[in-house]
């Protein structure tokens, strides 16, 4: 229950009662005014009936009954508010709706830039799927997420220096995207179209963060932002889907093929303009619905942990060695990365001085879980690493499997020194948080070096 | 004497209705009127006139809108519709059987 605090100012009082109201799902903003108009009538009644200032507020507040019952009565009439509403109702932001109305207005303008910027090589007769151009896979990043990066230094409001030099980032980022002479379909130019857009997020991230990238929360909510992204965009391409089938299928039926519609202009163009909304969408949405992704973290680390200690049994029963071939290391290069974003987004849903519960320690069996299967796999890949070569592809993936390796055994570390309570929980996470620019350096450093190192190769 | 919950419940609406007949009106003096005809009997509490004023609104029974008053404080005026008066009509017909049924018996008891 709600308690006053007395010897306040009658303004004061209301104000908090108003605050008290406001924190309430199911009473919105006009009816807090309504409700407080209310109260201020019967304090002006009983304050002329001879009751001073804030024996008339306790009485008044008494009357309109206790916060619970009302806004268990409000809810039962707007059931609909306890489902909040994402776009439709404004009510979550103090914000002016004007100030909304201008963020759409550039959230729209945006996304139709980056949309364009795609078709913008094609004036230049770059096509789009065109047989072996490696053009648009390597620059994929650079339509999109200079757009994105826009967007966030135009919303936290960046300083001229700070945009400056981000905008010479991607400025970098284009020149050594394009510069090699890369041998047409080599391995280093695929590895350049994988790893840029890693390498590139983190410019994303400091734009997100404001420029202030070395506070560890806002590392901490741009991973969340990031996650929540992805499952927005996965959604929404799903919806794109729908959208090209029901194109394609529709002009088939009066005979007319609208492929190069779909192929050249929907998907591309929707795809990166996507980028923007889902962004927009996180921003927009973020205190109005639980994040999914800890959701997805809660649910699948027990699953994995599973599936983990399966394999390993398995594994040690039948004595059957891991076959040693090409792909082997990105297999393990995957695990360890979904494990790792396993233990980064339970983290980031956690509260950091919750003891340690169960949970907590099938996270970190998932971990040691992890540790095993990936030290069985190098171990065997080691043995025979002169019989392959140093390929770029394999340096590639050794260098990831060792960094994410590395950043687990630490969390290992952290993890049981947290469940003996030795440690804080707060450690792991900046851990986790100050491992993230690796990630990317490391993927800057495979775009840059490895061209020059492979010979284009 | 204090009413029960379910038949505060069930005259609100009725109530409402009929005071707004009366002429537009604002939450504070509605429960004031309410107060003041059942001669302090029928005591709601005030804050829970609002869910029923909202209800009746989203019923299309009454409008609302947003004015003035005489303090300069914006204020929530509400009018009955023609919707609305049908209703307190309808109402005010189903109340007379059970007034009338409930009179009859208490009568006969009486006589008996």
């Amino acid at each position: 229950m709600t308690a006053f605090s007395d010897h306040l100012p009658l303004e004061e009082q209301i104000a908090q009662w108003r605050g008290f109201l406001r924190r309430r799902r199911a009473i919105h903003g006009a009816d807090v005014d309504e409700l407080e108009g209310h109260l201020r009538d019967q304090v002006a009644v009983l304050t002329a009936a001879g009751l001073a200032g804030d024996e008339a507020f306790l009485v008044a507040v008494k009357r309109m009954g206790s916060l619970d019952a009302l806004s268990r009565e409000f809810a039962r009439e707007h059931s609909e508010r306890l489902w909040k509403q994402l776009v439709i109702a404004p009510e979550t932001a103090v914000e002016a709706p004007l100030a909304r109305r201008s963020e759409v207005v550039v959230v729209i303008a945006l996304a139709a830039v980056a949309a364009m910027a795609i078709k913008l090589p094609s004036l230049f007769g770059v096509v789009i799927d065109g047989d072996g151009e490696m053009f648009y896979p390597r620059n994929l990043s650079l339509f999109v997420l200079p757009v994105l990066t826009g967007y966030f230094a135009w919303k936290r409001g960046l300083t001229a220096a700070r945009s400056v030099a981000l905008a010479l980032t991607f400025a970098a980022a284009a020149v050594f995207a394009n510069v090699f002479p890369f041998v047409p379909g080599s391995h280093t130019e695929v590895l350049t179209a994988l790893h840029l857009p890693i390498a590139l997020w983190l410019a994303v991230g400091v734009a997100y963060a404001g420029g202030h990238w070395f506070a560890a929360g806002a590392r901490m909510d741009f991973v969340r932002f990031s996650g929540e992204l992805f499952i927005y965009y996965v959604l929404i391409a799903l919806g794109g889907g729908v959208l090209t089938a029901f194109t394609i299928l529709m002009f088939q039926a009066i005979g007319i093929n609208v492929e190069w519609l779909t192929g050249q202009w929907i998907i591309p163009c929707g795809a990166m303009g996507a980028v923007i909304v889902a962004s927009w969408l996180v921003e927009a949405k973020q205190s109005v619905v639980e994040n999914m992704a800890p959701v997805l973290t809660r649910l699948f680390t027990p699953l994995f942990t599973v599936v983990l200690l399966v394999f390993l049994a398995t594994m040690t029963w039948t004595g059957n060695p891991i076959r040693v071939e090409r792909e082997v290391l990105i297999a393990f290069d995957v695990l360890l990365a979904l494990v790792v974003g396993l233990v980064l987004y339970s983290a980031s849903a956690r509260d950091p001085q919750a003891a340690p519960d169960l949970f907590d320690a099938l996270q970190l069996l998932l971990v040691i879980a992890a540790l095993v299967v990936d030290g069985v796999a190098l171990a065997a890949i080691a043995a025979r690493i002169s019989e392959f070569g140093f390929t770029p592809n394999r340096m590639a993936a050794l260098g990831e499997n060792l960094i994410l390796l590395a950043n687990l055994a630490w969390t290992a570390w952290l993890y049981a020194q947290f469940l003996r309570g030795d440690r804080p929980f707060d450690e792991l996470e900046r851990w986790q948080t100050g491992y993230l620019p690796v990630y990317s350096v490391w993927a800057a450093l495979v775009v840059i070096v490895f061209p020059l190192v492979f010979g284009y190769a | 004497m204090d009413l029960g919950k379910d038949l505060v419940a069930a005259s609100a609406t009725p109530l409402v209705l009929a005071i707004l007949t009366e002429g537009d009106s604002y939450g504070y003096a509605i429960i004031k009127r309410v107060t003041e005809l059942s001669g302090g009997h029928l005591q709601w509490t005030d804050g829970m006139l609002y869910p029923v004023l909202h209800r009746l609104e989203r019923q299309g029974l009454v409008a609302a809108k947003w004015g003035i008053s005489d303090t300069g404080r914006r204020r929530r005026y509400y009018r009955i519709t023609k919707d609305g008066r049908e209703q307190l009509a309808a109402q005010r017909e189903q109340w007379r059987v059970v007034d009338e049924t409930l009179h009859a018996i208490w009568m006969k008891a009486q006589m008996a």
